[in-house]
């Protein structure tokens, strides 16, 4: 029982505590026990909270116990990116310069979760405030692909999607600055979703780059990405930028699973040289079976999307230049230097010098010279001309179509230190996702096979116009749905990283 | 930095060169809560009390404009006839300091909520018209307390300590276009400025404008030209201003200071400079020629500021009376010269006189009181006029009870002392001392009969039809009575007994 409940939908699990067939106390302890086998391996988690978890969970019993009603996923486990504050578990960001740091509130997200009756298992491993594709930039080193550990569950919420992918956690939550949850979705097989910026409340998220971050849901099925979404979105007065609207009815979307009639755009940039080909050929094949379930598909021609990466490379580092200013070791955090002969700048240099690694820098440095005078308006300034630029190219593309597709990444899922010493390659990673963040609209990442050369799993990713996230959820499932016919098992049963591959009758694709 | 030049004498300095100042005003808004958060906005709670994450910058939270913040910097706007923006942003100014939580400053910059207006001063009777560059919104910072070491300054301190209470207070900054063309007058234009504006703040009711506790603070631009110059000269910023009568001796420090810089073949370094209370002179601080670079840049977590125009004319509509439109209003209702009016203002008695007015007084009265009396009684505890120990409602029943008859002016003055000692209300001194006008005739008339016996001289002179001569009789008669009598009843008591029933008083 303990094996299948890890294997279950949250979806499921939920039903289940609902009808009292299984406690939520258990279903903590079979994941707990899940975490205690394999994220030695796969190093998903910084931080497991068991008691806290069981305690969470008994809770949820107890309501059932008393007859009071429980939201559609309580008594469900997950794994929360270390980026969003929690009262009671350490937040560091995956950075030594908050290591220990307990934060004196919760992040709106996390409350939501907790008053949802999720049981957050323990914070999640990530790139260093998220700035990376592959976790290796985490200071507490890099978590694995369960389809092959040597290799990486992609970034920056890559603790996220290992922990889901390895049946750590049915639901995992990450923040996408750049692709950082489509991403990380696309290379472990499982689903990864940027709602549209400001959908999802980002107070308490500690700041990459306020103007692109967006947390998110990971799951291993399109139905328990919506349950997660509409769980953790709504509008949160205490961020400015939240958007004060309805939340879509994505769950309703990913039930409808129906693409007949929809107008689908290829985007022509998104595409060729520099495509590894196998993802090419997966992504080809979702295309096609999506016109064979009626969806009207068109190439569509988003002109600037090719200046998308170098803008976002000047307009993340620049917020991220001033958002980690704060972390000085004058109020909480790691301090180094101060032994009584040092000067206040000279303890905040220190501090900074040992408590960032090499990316978080060169980042900070990046950023500071975009925004330095007589330097702001050819990069800052022009970077900002360029995203309203791409802004535009979706807004023309959307009247055309309904939603635009896309291979959500360039390639599968790439070796354990292949890029670490290769900024550019590694950036290469974001190259699909990146538009959507600059706009601001939803996109999802839904698998769609594995691609031919390498056995790893390709992402198609979906993109919405603003605030029409549940468009997106329509077609993810009605892939997830054909592709899992034609199959006849869950992807995930194929992963073998940890050893534990289930191939289905039909055998691999 | 040790400065070794001299000043030259400021007549000296007007007489070569021609002065160009501005300001830069920062004003702590008086609204309940903090610019980004829900913290009172107080003054005064213990050290780290009156703070949350947000206001601390801790790791992900985020602000949240104080609408009423906007409110109060609009009002302030359309009070010195700005344009209000129909869109405008905040901005971070980036730069490193401990008592900043969050290595910046959420501010405004090439987008200020109000700009291009201006503020009408007079000054020895000559009217100036101050531009106003731009009204913007900003946070304050937290307050650092350098412990130990000479200086209080950071360098040198055994150690620093952090209140963020003040971090996130609302702050509006007021800066001034260049002023040009007040010759002699410079520090007096920008001391009347100042006043000015603190009258118009004061009248908004956006903030409690006291300089002495920081939540009116004043930064002095000035700089120099030699006359007949085609080209302004580079200015100091002079900071640390912390009273009306310093932003006058700051100004007038400067150009004695800069002509002496310029005389010698110098140069003035752009900089900022600090102004110090005891000796009335300027030091140097940083440059600004080495100036930080603040990388402003758009504050990513805040939505723009778009106020509705429906919106800024109601609030224009709701605008109280200006301070120069009330003082018109008074001038033209009490019947007062410029003359008076300058007093009163000077004083800072306007208000005091209008309440006192308010509270049943004559103009004519109110203002003998607070310019006579009270002013010397201001002028000898070397305090402000408002700080006295008495109410424009006990001045004004002072004045009541005068007029009734019930008091002579001697006596009032002794009621008076009595309130300002504390003592009590004018009725209870009144009542407590048992002072009253003595109008009993015979007990006046056995007065007036002593004083008549021992000034026989006089009685001669009066009854020889010297009726001026009275006065000494009435003297003496007041000083038998201890000043209780009543003046003009014994004046007449006097001329009736030494048979000058005619006049009843001096023509």
């Amino acid at each position: 029982m303990d094996s299948e409940l890890t294997r279950m939908t949250a979806a499921g699990i939920a039903a289940l505590v609902a009808a009292g067939e299984v406690s939520a106390v258990e279903v903590a302890a079979a994941h707990l026990d899940r975490i205690e086998a394999v994220d030695e391996r796969v190093h998903a988690f910084l931080h497991v909270a068991a008691d806290s978890a069981l305690r969470a969970a008994r809770a949820i019993d107890d309501r059932r116990a008393a007859g009071q009603p429980l939201g559609p996923l309580a008594g469900v486990p997950l794994a929360l990116k270390d980026v969003f504050t929690t009262t009671d578990m350490p937040t560091t960001c995956g950075s030594r310069i908050l290591e220990g740091w307990r934060p004196p509130y919760d992040a709106t997200v996390t409350g939501r979760l907790r008053r949802a009756g999720i049981v957050i298992l323990g914070k999640a491993n990530m790139d260093e405030f998220a700035m990376g594709s592959s976790t290796e930039n985490s200071a507490f080193g890099p978590s694995r692909n369960p389809w092959d550990l040597s290799r990486v569950p992609g970034g920056s919420s890559g603790g996220s999607s290992a922990a889901v992918a390895a049946f750590e956690a049915p639901l995992a939550i990450g923040t996408d600055t750049g692709g950082s949850i489509r991403q990380p979705g696309a290379v472990t097989g499982i689903v990864g979703v940027k709602p549209t910026y400001g959908g999802s409340s980002r107070y308490g998220v500690v700041a990459f780059a306020s103007s692109l971050d967006t947390p998110g849901p990971l799951a291993r099925t399109v139905l328990d990405a919506a349950l997660l979404h509409e769980a953790m979105s709504g509008h949160d007065p205490c961020d400015s930028t939240s958007v004060d609207a309805p939340v879509p009815p994505v769950v309703a979307a990913a039930r409808q699973a129906d693409v007949s009639g929809l107008r689908i755009g290829v985007v022509t940039e998104l595409n060729g040289e520099g495509y590894q080909p196998g993802v090419i050929t997966r992504f080809t094949e979702a295309v096609e079976l999506l016109e064979s379930m009626g969806a009207k598909v068109t190439e569509v021609s988003c002109p600037h999307f090719g200046y998308a990466l170098p803008a976002y490379y000047l307009i993340a580092p620049s917020e991220c230049s001033s958002n980690l200013a704060r972390f000085d070791a004058m109020r909480y955090g790691l301090r180094v230097g101060d032994d009584g002969t040092r000067s206040a700048e000279e303890v905040m240099s220190l501090t900074r010098a040992a408590g960032f690694g090499a990316e978080v820098k060169r980042r900070i440095i990046l950023g500071t010279y975009a925004l330095s005078s007589g330097y702001y308006d050819a990069y800052y300034g022009k970077a900002q001309q360029v995203r309203t630029l791409i802004t535009r190219d979706f807004d023309k593309a959307f009247e055309q179509v309904d939603v635009l597709v896309s291979p959500a990444t360039p390639t599968t899922a790439f070796p354990i230190g292949e890029r670490a010493d290769d900024p550019m390659a590694m950036y290469l990673a974001d190259l699909c996702t990146i538009p959507s963040n600059l706009a601001g609209n939803a996109a999802i990442s839904v698998p769609c096979g594995l691609a031919p050369e390498d056995g790893l799993p390709v992402g198609l990713q979906v993109m919405a116009p603003v605030l029409a996230d549940d468009r997106m959820y329509r077609v993810a499932a009605a892939v997830e749905a054909a592709l899992g016919q034609r199959r006849g098992h869950p992807l995930l049963d194929e992963a073998n990283g940890l050893g534990e591959a289930r191939p289905g009758q039909e055998g691999r694709r | 930095m040790t400065e070794t030049i001299t000043a030259v004498p400021y007549d000296e300095a007007i007489a070569r060169y021609e002065p160009l100042i501005g300001l830069e005003t920062h004003v702590e808004l008086g609204t309940i809560t903090k610019m980004f958060c829900g913290c009172p906005a107080a003054f005064g709670a213990e050290p780290n009390a009156a703070v949350c994450p947000v206001c601390l910058g801790l790791p992900g939270s985020l602000p949240v404009t104080n609408r009423s913040a906007i409110e109060y910097t609009i009002r302030i706007g359309l009070a010195l006839n700005c344009s209000i923006a129909s869109w405008c942003r905040f901005a971070r100014k980036n730069y490193f300091y401990p008592d900043m939580p969050k290595d910046y400053q959420i501010s405004q910059y090439d987008e200020p909520l109000c700009t291009d207006g201006w503020l009408d001063i007079v000054v020895d009777g000559i009217d100036f018209r101050v531009g106003i560059e731009r009204v913007h919104m900003e946070e304050d910072t937290g307050k650092s307390l350098h412990v130990g070491g000479a200086t209080g300054r950071i360098h040198g301190a055994d150690y620093s300590l952090v209140d963020y209470n003040r971090s996130g207070i609302p702050l509006v900054e007021v800066v001034t276009k260049p002023v040009p063309g007040t010759g002699t007058l410079a520090p007096v234009v920008a001391r009347a400025y100042v006043t000015e504006l603190r009258e118009v703040l004061r009248a908004l009711g956006v903030s409690d404008v006291r300089m002495e506790e920081g939540s009116l603070r004043c930064d002095v631009n000035t700089s120099l030209a030699p006359r007949g110059a085609s080209q302004w000269g580079t200015r100091t910023e002079t900071k640390n201003v912390n009273s009306l009568r310093s932003v006058e001796r700051a100004v007038r420090s400067e150009i004695e200071r800069q002509a002496a810089v310029l005389d010698a073949g110098g140069r003035v370094i752009q900089e900022t400079r600090h102004f110090h209370e005891e000796s009335g002179l300027t030091t140097s601080g940083r440059s600004k020629e080495e100036a930080q670079d603040y990388r402003y840049f758009p504050e990513p977590d805040l939505v723009p500021v778009a106020p509705a125009a429906e919106w800024v004319e109601q609030l224009r509509a709701t605008l109280p009376e200006l301070p120069s439109a009330r003082r018109a209003r008074l001038q033209a209702e009490w019947g007062l010269s410029d003359l008076d009016m300058t007093a009163l203002g000077n004083a800072g008695a306007l208000d005091l006189v209008a309440d006192t007015v308010t509270a049943g007084a004559t103009p004519a009265d109110a203002r003998k009181w607070w310019l006579g009396e009270l002013s010397r009684h201001a002028n000898e505890s070397g305090t402000e006029l408002a700080a006295l120990a008495v109410t424009p409602a006990q001045v004004a029943r002072i004045a009541a009870i005068v007029a009734s008859g019930a008091l002579n002016d001697t006596l009032a003055r002794q009621v008076l002392e009595g309130v300002l000692a504390g003592q009590g209300s004018p009725d209870e001194i009144v009542a407590a001392r048992g002072l009253a006008v003595v109008s009993d005739d015979a007990t006046l008339l056995a007065a007036i009969d002593a004083a008549i016996a021992a000034h026989q001289d006089v009685a001669a002179k009066i009854r020889n039809g010297k009726a001026a001569a009275a006065g000494a009789l009435v003297g003496a008669v007041m000083k038998a009575t201890r000043g209780q009598a009543d003046a003009a009843r014994v004046r007449e008591l006097i001329l009736e007994r030494l048979g000058q029933a005619y006049p009843l008083r001096d023509p």
